[in-house]
């Protein structure tokens, strides 16, 4: 990678163009009434095509994406995203079909619905889908509405609050609080697992319902979900599946299946569609029968959602069909523990036994701190971590452990990938041993160094015109 | 079972792996998992497709969509993409990257969306811009929050009943579950009522109104009086806009708004069927803390060099997680690099030249339409840019102009029908649209 300092506004010159429209063959218009017209000069760049080309295609090489190399980030499933679906996604059939047409006209598009619908259903035990959600927060928020309306249907007014553990992604209170209800947090066990005990006291006809993403965000499996979902279900409340880690559950365990009522999926996670640097995604909510009445009242996007994505997800699961779903899961699973277990010597597990997609060390073993120089940190393995040509994993999240580093690495990556990032991982565990300052000023090769975070957000410059 | 193209691995390497873990095989990872809660059974799905059977379903699929020229609009507009937007933004850099949060190795990214930012408060003319928002709908339920947070204790917003109708339904939505009172300032032909506007702020529970500064009839809107009003009774001036309309028409800023949303979708965005298109949003200083959303800002790296970085973070789900200002995590990030290449081409001068043409036509298709006398005005001399509605006298309209190849005269809920034209129609596609009419 390389470093790259201009701004588009700064290739900018007075009389340059990147555009050609067709010449105007109509009778002009009557201007409109000067009170209504723009006085404002309008400050965008005047470039032409090369530079336009030339300027975006630099920018991109600062960046690392999935197609660049391993992305082990935990809770985000960064899977390959096959190239076929980008093809079909730009058919001009597709492309260009207006939102608004008629369904008579849009019978490729409705059947891309009704098919997508019945797929994820078959994989998740859901009854119905809604596909309008246009992320996972999106989704989260969408079927915590449905819990709500559901019971307000019902006249069963009082329920104002939504239980969510401490190990939860920071969407689900944030959804919920969006969604007008109280967030009861209830704490973790030891071993990583919701405390079925400390659930109990919480439970009365003031909760609407509980949310869980199962496995957690430890990567572990909540064995005691089935009880979790009786009690929840015996006080009236509903069960909220968060799809984010859905991918160790493909063709083995469905979520309809363990008690959840409602869950949402992440089809720019678990369905291979491309992250595009943080969206567009894709979050269908899908509900169990008796909550299907519930869908229609709620109208959480302009249209139908992000066709484009859901129709490149709809084409991964065609690819994938019933013969290789399974391999999903296993191999996800597969992947962590055996990253896990060539690790766990140098890095702290807090937690042992078998994980599923995705597990959490609380830092290094040996953080080679001595006299003055303090210990290399998870931030500082992370940022190693670059140096060495990988993505770093999730860090600092969840909050139960300090120094949080959760490693997710996905179906897709080879036995020699993973190997080669252990390896690297072994190294820079030895590193830190040794000298905990070749840590603390990492990066070294990427095209910046660490940034002055602090100053950005104290005086923030959040455009180019506050630059000039 | 055969290899399959998404997975590299072997037997060798699971068997290898499965040692190294310490189990026999696959399933025993499983082994914390219920036995009842395992799907016993095949999965209900259908056979696996080679990538050359994908792609003869989805295009057989894509033929069984109406290939017809676009003349509607109603929030989705078919302006021109230019062929280097599909083309840079399908590298593989800026397609495969997750969010920016390893800023080190994403200045890419963040570059881009600092661009973005600094290009929408160039259109609306406002101080700051967040990095997106899904869709033009919820960036309005976003704004509907927003108004609620940024004033103290009050309850109840306003929607103009000249915005289109999806945005008011998304918000409604929001609103019914945020626990947001929504009244609606009424239409006064054909745009927003300023004298309705005030009387509704006699209540002193409004905390901002949402208004369209081109609305659902294609109309331009004059919101003269409306900041004064709202500001007066401590509301805030929302605008809903089209942001390629902003090149010409008076500003969020010159309005004196505090808040401008709306979606990008014009901005070179492919139709596809609703979706993906992006949320926009731009703010006046003082409502910065209380944005929805990431912003990206800049900054120095230890060695001096100007760098770019997430910024303003406490506003958000991940750090403050129940007390987030939004519960927006993804956003619509690779369309903004859409919007950002797509005003680098066209420029200033590009974009009042889109808005000229389509300008030119639609007053043409009006005026063509009104010739043939099978058509009244609604709204006679108020101004437009490329979209209007007007009275049909054709029965089963829609339906001929669909046979002849058009997508055209959408009926809206009062019974219009509305029209829409790009700089991509052409005088001979209207000339023969017009001439469906007058044979119909």
């Amino acid at each position: 990678m390389k470093y790259y300092d201009k701004l588009i506004f700064e290739l900018s010159k007075e009389g340059r163009c990147g555009y050609s429209l067709p010449a105007n063959r109509f009778p002009q218009a009557s201007e409109l009434p000067a009170g209504l017209c723009r006085k404002a000069p309008l400050p965008l760049p005047e470039v032409s095509e090369p530079d336009v080309v030339r300027h975006y295609n630099n920018l991109s090489q600062m960046n690392f994406g999935v197609d660049t190399g391993f992305y082990p980030l935990g809770s985000c499933t960064m899977k390959y995203n096959p190239k076929i679906n980008e093809e079909m996604a730009a058919l001009p059939g597709f492309a260009a079909l207006h939102p608004l047409m008629p369904k008579e006209l849009t019978q490729g598009a409705n059947k891309v619905y009704e098919e997508m619908e019945k797929c994820l259903g078959a994989i998740t035990g859901m009854a119905r889908f809604t596909l309008d959600p246009c992320a996972g927060a999106h989704g989260e928020l969408t079927g915590l509405m449905i819990m709500r309306q559901y019971h307000l249907s019902r006249g069963d007014m009082g329920r104002t609050k939504v239980i969510v553990p401490d190990s939860a992604h920071g969407t689900n209170p944030a959804s919920a609080a969006v969604c007008g209800l109280e967030v009861v947090e209830v704490k973790s066990l030891e071993n990583g697992r919701v405390d079925v005990e400390a659930l109990k006291p919480l439970l009365d006809s003031s909760v609407a319902g509980m949310m869980m993403t199962n496995p957690n965000t430890l990567g572990l499996f909540e064995t005691q979900i089935k009880e979790i979902s009786a009690l929840v279900h015996g006080v009236g409340g509903l069960m909220y599946y968060d799809g984010a880690n859905m991918n160790p559950l493909m063709g083995v365990v469905r979520p309809g299946d363990m008690g959840f009522d409602i869950m949402h999926l992440n089809l720019h996670k678990t369905f291979s569609t491309p992250h595009g640097g943080g969206g567009p995604g894709s979050g269908p909510v899908g509900v169990q029968a008796y909550l299907a009445d519930c869908l229609p009242a709620i109208k959480v996007s302009g249209f139908h959602g992000n066709f484009g994505v859901i129709l490149r997800a709809y084409a991964y699961i065609l690819s994938l069909g019933k013969q290789n779903l399974r391999k999903v899961g296993e191999y996800s699973v597969l992947s962590a523990n055996y990253i896990k277990e060539c690790l766990k010597d140098v890095y702290k597990l807090p937690i042992e036994g078998v994980c599923k997609h995705e597990f959490v060390f609380d830092g290094l073993i040996d953080d080679g701190a001595h006299d003055d120089v303090p210990g290399a940190t998870t931030l500082d393995v992370a940022k190693r971590l670059l140096d060495y040509g990988f993505h770093a994993p999730t860090i600092y999240f969840p909050l139960l452990f300090h120094q949080a580093l959760m490693i997710e690495p996905t179906e897709t990556e080879s036995k020699e990938t993973i190997d080669a990032f252990i390896e690297v991982m072994r190294k820079i565990a030895a590193e830190a041993a040794q000298d905990p300052m070749i840590l603390h000023d990492a990066p070294h090769n990427t095209p910046i160094s660490r940034p002055d975070e602090t100053t950005a957000a104290r005086n923030p410059i959040l455009k180019y015109q506050d630059t000039l | 079972m055969a290899q399959f193209a998404f997975f590299p691995h072997t037997s060798a390497d699971v068997e290898a792996m499965l040692q190294k873990i310490g189990v026999q095989k696959l399933e025993d990872l499983y082994s914390d998992v219920p036995a009842e809660f395992l799907k016993k059974g095949a999965y209900a799905l259908p056979d696996a497709l080679s990538e050359q059977e994908i792609r003869d379903y989805f295009t057989a699929l894509e033929q069984m969509n109406a290939h017809l020229k676009v003349f509607v609009g109603q929030g989705a507009y078919d302006h021109y993409t230019p062929s280097v937007i599909p083309y840079l933004t399908q590298r593989s850099e800026f397609l495969t990257a997750y969010t920016p949060y390893q800023c080190e190795i994403s200045q890419g990214t963040l570059r881009y969306i600092f661009e973005y930012q600094s290009m929408i408060c160039a259109l609306t003319g406002l101080d700051i811009a967040n990095a997106s928002l899904y869709d033009g709908p919820t960036a309005a339920a976003e704004a509907m929050k927003m108004a609620i947070a940024c004033t103290r204790k009050k309850t109840r917003v306003l929607l103009s009943r000249t915005l289109l109708p999806q945005v008011v339904k998304v918000v409604e939505t929001y609103a019914r579950f945020h626990g947001v009172e929504i009244g609606f300032i009424k239409a006064q032909e054909g745009e927003t009522s300023l004298e309705d506007l005030q009387a509704q702020l006699a209540q002193d529970n409004v905390a901002g109104a949402i208004v369209p500064s081109v609305n659902r009839y294609g109309i331009v809107e004059s919101h003269a009086g409306f900041a004064d009003a709202l500001h007066d009774a401590k509301a805030l001036l929302i605008e809903y806009c089209d942001p390629s309309a902003l090149a010409v028409v008076k500003t969020p800023g010159e309005w004196d708004a505090d808040i401008a949303i709306g979606d990008g979708q014009p901005l070179g965005l492919p139709l596809c069927y609703g979706g993906p298109y992006v949320g926009f949003m731009a703010v006046k200083k003082d409502c910065m803390r209380k944005m929805p959303g990431r912003i990206v800002g800049q900054t120095v790296d230890k060695d001096g060099k100007r760098v770019f970085v997430l910024t303003l973070q406490a506003r958000e789900q991940h750090i403050k997680r129940e007390k987030a200002t939004s519960n927006i995590c993804s956003n619509e990030s690779l369309m903004a690099l859409w919007v950002t290449i797509y005003l680098s081409l066209m420029g200033p001068q590009g974009l009042r030249e889109v808005n000229r043409i389509s300008c030119d036509g639609a007053h043409y298709l009006y005026n063509e339409l009104l010739a043939t006398g099978k058509f009244e005005e609604v709204f006679p001399g108020k101004p437009f840019l490329k979209e209007f509605v007007l009275k049909s006298k054709v029965a089963g309209l829609p339906q001929k102009l669909q046979k002849a190849g058009f997508f055209a005269a959408l009926e809206t809920e009062e019974g219009y029908v509305s029209f829409c034209v790009t700089e991509k129609r052409t005088k001979e596609e209207i000339d023969l649209l017009v001439k469906t009419v007058k044979e119909g």
